[in-house]
């Protein structure tokens, strides 16, 4: 703030107010940014207008009753918390996990990790002005997915799929000849979008070495997933602990070189085609046998009976913001007694005044649309 | 609400015969409503969740511009409904009132999904408002969490018809001494202030919510803090354990 006085003296600095209703904010999130003509010198975002008391709500639940309430923290993929969430709780109970109940789960995943991706850059491109184009054929995309989900959960949002020791219904024929399909076609969706896209030279010029994150600051910060890998640190939590599956299959990590909003963009679109060669590789292994593990399948009728021992657990899944840790605290009873969730929107929201400083005010909202938050896991 | 259909009252033999004439005949009602309720524009509000259900419904495959609603403003001077998509939380509260006192009249409200309606799943939350109805007139409510984008269209018909019934001459935004500047609440130590706007919304003289308590255990309030010993947790081969 010192240095703030300092320009204020000059009588140059403007204070401005981003949000909380705000078009391209993601939702109600808020900035106060003080610019010196239209360079940004301070960001401070401003935090809270989605807090929904989900830790709070999670003390007074059952342990299953927590999965529908983890959808809606990050609720454009539900099904990435739902898997974070229940490895955590399996970790706890120590509960296995049936063969093709783990293929079903990366399966599913993975679908969410292209509806996140697909939408995010979509996002991104509508905060770049080409407003709703781009965002048309993601969610195109998107809606395919969706009706799979739809048809083998019952909800296209909302899933609530997952459950300790499995999912809660299998997959049948009809879903997975759809899932195929979704994936036959995918390539081709994603050939369409970047000929739109990726060599555009209005994308180039605004996006490149805009909001550079190098990677020591990435690391320092704390920022995991495509934005951290965006400058070129190869850490992906489904290489490192190769929870579920994944060990299995054969995928790359995209990097990029500098960190910018460019490569940012990229990265997702290469993760999207890596998740494609995931899902083929999975159609095409998954085995026949029980969609959830015999000893907990009770809980599907009755989820008050799971009372893990008391003890701690924390697990974590690379969820397409990034590393989405759950940690558990039971103490024998059917409720946790503390459920505390590492939201990678919000630790990834740390580095983004480091980003936005001595960058031009239009380039704020393509470098917060590029760390893609969602605020409803940045608030919980 | 009995809504009624918009119809002219025009003598249909009448009508039929100036029509040969090539003359148009209708009342001022219709028209006027037919204007309205075909370019129904919805400010870009979202909130939480249902936002996103709100853009679905504005995409290729749902395209809520065959209502004429498509035009998302920005601006709350611009628009004409708010879909209030989402969580109001207490700290978001305040503005949602001012957003809405600052948009012009004639103004209509969507309460879209649980949450807008009674605080949905987080109504039990410290933070979450139970019901923008308590500070704003709702003029539908969609529920569901979140509703289809198929439901919103739905709740945009249902406003149609509301439209619709209304009349240009009854029309309140045109009576002398309007007031619709709805007091904004503060957020204060211990919640809203006030919690709720009496004009608008009467607390009910049973409380549901203390009877039908769904998903919530009562098992009194906990204090004693589990003891974290050091739990053995045997390590298991990556083929056998596939999720855990």
């Amino acid at each position: 703030m010192a240095l703030l006085n300092e320009i204020k003296k000059d009588g140059e600095i403007l204070e401005i107010n981003f949000g909380p209703q705000h078009p391209s904010t993601h939702g109600v999130f808020r900035m106060r940014v003080l610019l010196e003509g239209e360079t940004v010198r301070e960001l401070k975002p401003v935090m809270g207008y989605l807090h929904r008391n989900q830790e709070q709500i999670a003390e007074n639940t059952t342990y299953a009753g927590i999965i529908g309430f983890t959808d809606r923290m990050d609720y454009i993929n539900a099904l990435s918390n739902n898997f974070s969430y229940c490895l955590t709780a399996e970790k706890l109970a120590s509960v296995e996990v049936p063969e093709r109940a783990a293929y079903i789960r990366v399966i599913m995943a993975e679908l969410a990790r292209l509806v996140n991706h697909a939408t995010a850059v979509g996002f991104l491109l509508n905060d770049l002005g080409s407003f709703f184009t781009p965002l048309l054929y993601a969610l195109r995309e998107r809606e395919r997915i969706l009706d799979v989900f739809e048809a083998v959960t019952g909800s296209r949002m909302m899933c609530n799929y997952f459950r300790f020791g499995g999912v809660k219904r299998d997959l049948d024929e009809n879903s997975l000849t759809a899932i195929k399909t979704i994936v036959r076609k995918f390539p081709r969706f994603l050939d369409e979008f970047e000929a739109l896209l990726t060599s555009n030279e209005i994308l180039c010029m605004r996006c490149q070495n805009v909001g550079v994150l190098p990677a020591d600051l990435a690391i320092n910060a704390g920022i995991t997933g495509p934005t951290l890998r965006a400058s070129g640190v190869n850490y992906d939590i489904r290489k490192i602990d190769r929870y579920g599956l994944y060990d299995r299959f054969d995928f790359k990590v995209p990097l990029g070189k500098k960190g910018d909003v460019y490569d940012r963009y990229y990265v997702r679109i290469l993760e999207m085609r890596e998740s494609v060669k995931i899902l083929e590789q999975a159609l095409q292994a998954i085995p026949a046998g029980d969609f959830i593990h015999p000893k907990t399948a009770p809980l599907l009728r009755n989820p008050r009976n799971f009372k893990p021992p008391a003890g701690e657990a924390y697990g974590r899944t690379e969820s397409p913001k990034g590393e989405l840790g759950f940690y558990l605290v039971s103490d024998g009873t059917p409720q946790p007694w503390r459920c505390h969730v590492r939201a990678p929107s919000l630790i990834n929201l740390s580095a983004l005044e480091t980003m936005c400083l001595g960058q031009k005010i239009a380039d704020i909202m393509i470098i917060l649309g590029s760390i893609d938050i969602v605020l409803g896991e940045t608030d919980r | 609400m009995e809504y009624t259909e918009n119809n002219s009252t025009i003598d249909p033999a009448l009508r039929d015969k100036m029509t040969k004439q090539n003359v148009f005949v209708t009342t001022l009602d219709f028209i006027y409503n037919w204007g309205r309720r075909s370019s129904v524009w919805p400010m870009q509000f979202g909130l939480a969740c249902c936002a996103i259900e709100m853009i679905a419904a504005a995409a290729a495959r749902y395209d809520i511009a065959r209502f004429g609603a498509e035009l998302f403003r920005a601006s709350p001077r611009q628009a004409d409904l708010m879909i209030v998509a989402g969580t109001v939380t207490k700290k978001m509260a305040p503005n949602v009132v001012r957003l809405f006192n600052q948009m012009a009249e004639p103004k209509y409200v969507i309460a879209m999904g649980a949450c807008a309606v009674s605080g949905g799943p987080f109504a039990d939350g410290y933070n979450v408002l139970r019901g923008i109805d308590r500070f704003i007139p709702v003029d539908i409510y969609i529920p569901g969490c979140p509703p289809r984008p198929e439901v919103l269209l739905h709740g945009l018909m249902q406003l149609q018809k509301k439209i619709d019934s209304q009349s240009i001459r009854k029309a309140e935004w045109y009576q002398k001494g309007l007031k619709r500047e709805f007091p904004i609440p503060e957020l204060g130590p211990h919640g809203l202030v006030p919690k709720f706007n009496p004009e608008v919304w009467q607390p009910p003289e049973t409380d549901h919510r203390a009877t039908h308590y769904g998903h919530v255990i009562r098992t009194g309030k906990k204090t004693k803090a589990p003891n974290l010993e050091p739990v053995a947790v045997t390590p298991s081969s990556p083929s056998s354990s596939a999720g855990a």
